[in-house]
């Protein structure tokens, strides 16, 4: 009985201590909470240093999404690359899980540190290509698809790749 | 006073006390925000005081339904008695030498009366409500009154002893040499606890315990009758802590400053206390609050009545 008092007394105590410490809370929209450049938000479509869209239309990031938020559509330019011609993502399914991200094999598909997405009308949640794509290269800033695989495209044939070496003709004796 | 200046003052009172108990429902979440190291209501105007405003906006434009199951008369009168009850004991609190409504010589008997009162509202909105949280809530609120009632009337006994007089008044005149915090320290420590059982409020909000009833007694109501009951609620607060102030520490006695000041400035830091108890202080279940209130709360009770009667014959017959 005594002890429960003395604790009871004891927590009232410590409590009013805490008239002297301050307010964990974070003022949200006047003081903004610090997000790592690696936050997962809003998801943007980013440009090779070149200034070429990175997205091959490979539908990699449609199949990896667990929500089924991404749709588009491949087109073949006539320099032979790969392009979307639609490409749409619903942010009001998106659950910002960098599924895509992982999957893309051309670091086209990236998360930004943005969650401020609100909207009075639920369409205005769909995003076009023309809203997710961005002028920049992302977070990864020298990475051009076609100058690394080894895709032939107008003005690089097989073998011309960064750091590949031209095919071997299985047809010729010479070593 | 006339007749007519105490109708005015009476007015006054009522619209202080709804006022302050309004105030108070801002005040105490900003309060316990500081003591939660958090902020509280901190946006609409200056320091979110504006946020009572808003409160009340909403609860006055809620649809004011009655549910089709409920005891239709019995639902609508509970929140009102609750009000009435706690306004009219009000009328006997002397907020200074010449300011108050009635100097009823059983001032003390009438307050009593009216926060017993106030404990119907409670049973009958639970009961009325027809559903089995608020019934819960309800017997919860029966359980708590006989346990707490009898030492609650007992523990002011002492005081009555050492006045000589039930009236508040002539309660605040003895205590000019001492304030009956001292020798009534049993007596104040149990009119604490049996306080904040009558206003229900947290640690023994039993009967609402929004925790395990969603909301007790008043699961049903919603609106300005669900108001009602918060207003009753923070009136008995406001009730409880006028009273504290009266009969423990010297009413409006105090120097250099004006007595209501004194008076107002010993209920405000009551009102803190009570506020620091809520943010302290876990709820107990209803029969730990019995087992308190029969078997340590009313020993002790009289045992202060044995003591202070006995000190005080011996001091007559020295």
């Amino acid at each position: 009985m005594l002890n429960s008092l003395t604790s009871q007394l004891r927590t009232i105590w410590t409590i009013l201590q805490h008239s002297f410490t301050k307010a964990e809370t974070v003022q949200y929209p006047e003081e903004k909470p610090y997000l790592a450049p690696r936050y997962r938000g809003r998801i943007v479509l980013t440009k090779d240093p070149d200034g070429e869209e990175r997205c091959v239309a490979c539908n990699l990031c449609a199949v990896a999404c667990p929500v089924d938020c991404i749709a588009l559509q491949q087109g073949v330019k006539d320099d032979g690359r790969w392009y979307p011609e639609f490409f749409r993502i619903n942010f009001s399914r998106c659950i910002m899980c960098g599924m895509c991200e992982e999957a893309c094999p051309t670091n086209a598909i990236q998360l930004t540190p943005d969650f401020e997405m609100c909207e009075y009308d639920r369409s205005n949640m769909v995003y076009e290509k023309e809203h997710l794509q961005i002028e920049g290269t992302g977070k990864y800033h020298d990475y051009n698809f076609y100058r690394v695989s080894g895709l032939a495209i107008e003005g690089k044939d097989k073998g011309e790749a960064q750091n590949e070496a031209p095919p071997i003709d299985v047809k010729s004796l010479l070593p | 006073m006339s007749e007519l200046d105490t109708i005015g003052f009476g007015l006054v009172i009522i619209a202080a006390a709804v006022g302050g108990a309004a105030f108070l429902t801002w005040f105490e979440r900003r309060l316990l925000g500081v003591w939660q190291d958090r902020y509280g209501p901190n946006r609409l105007g200056p320091f979110g005081v504006l946020q009572v405003l808003a409160d009340m906006i909403k609860l006055l434009t809620k649809h004011d339904w009655v549910p089709p199951f409920a005891d239709r008369a019995v639902f609508i009168f509970a929140p009102t008695a609750i009000v009435v009850a706690m306004l009219l004991g009000f009328a006997v609190v002397p907020f200074g030498p010449e300011l108050y409504i009635l100097d009823l010589n059983i001032g003390l008997l009438f307050f009593l009366g009216m926060t017993s009162l106030a404990v119907y509202s409670v049973l009958l909105g639970g009961l009325a409500s027809n559903n089995k949280y608020a019934l819960l809530g309800g017997l919860r609120s029966a359980a708590q009154m006989v346990s707490y009632e009898v030492f609650m009337g007992l523990s002011l006994m002492g005081v009555v002893m050492l006045t000589g007089s039930f009236s508040l008044r002539a309660i605040v005149e003895a205590q000019r040499d001492l304030w009956f915090c001292i020798p009534q320290f049993l007596g104040l420590f149990t009119f604490l606890i049996a306080g904040i059982a009558e206003s229900h409020r947290l640690p023994f909000d039993l009967p609402e315990a929004e925790h395990e009833l969603t909301a007790g007694f008043h699961t049903e109501y919603g609106g300005m009758k669900f108001a009602m009951f918060m207003l009753g609620e923070y009136l008995g607060l406001l009730l409880i802590s006028c009273m504290i102030a009266t009969l423990f520490f010297g009413g409006w006695l105090g120097p250099w400053l004006p007595p209501v000041v004194w008076f107002g400035l010993k209920v405000f830091i009551l009102i803190c206390f009570f506020i620091l108890l809520r943010a302290a202080i876990p709820r107990p279940r209803y029969d730990q609050l019995m087992a308190l209130g029969w078997k340590v709360m009313l020993p002790l009770t009289l045992l202060n009545l044995l003591l202070t009667g006995a000190i005080a014959l011996l001091m007559e017959g020295a």
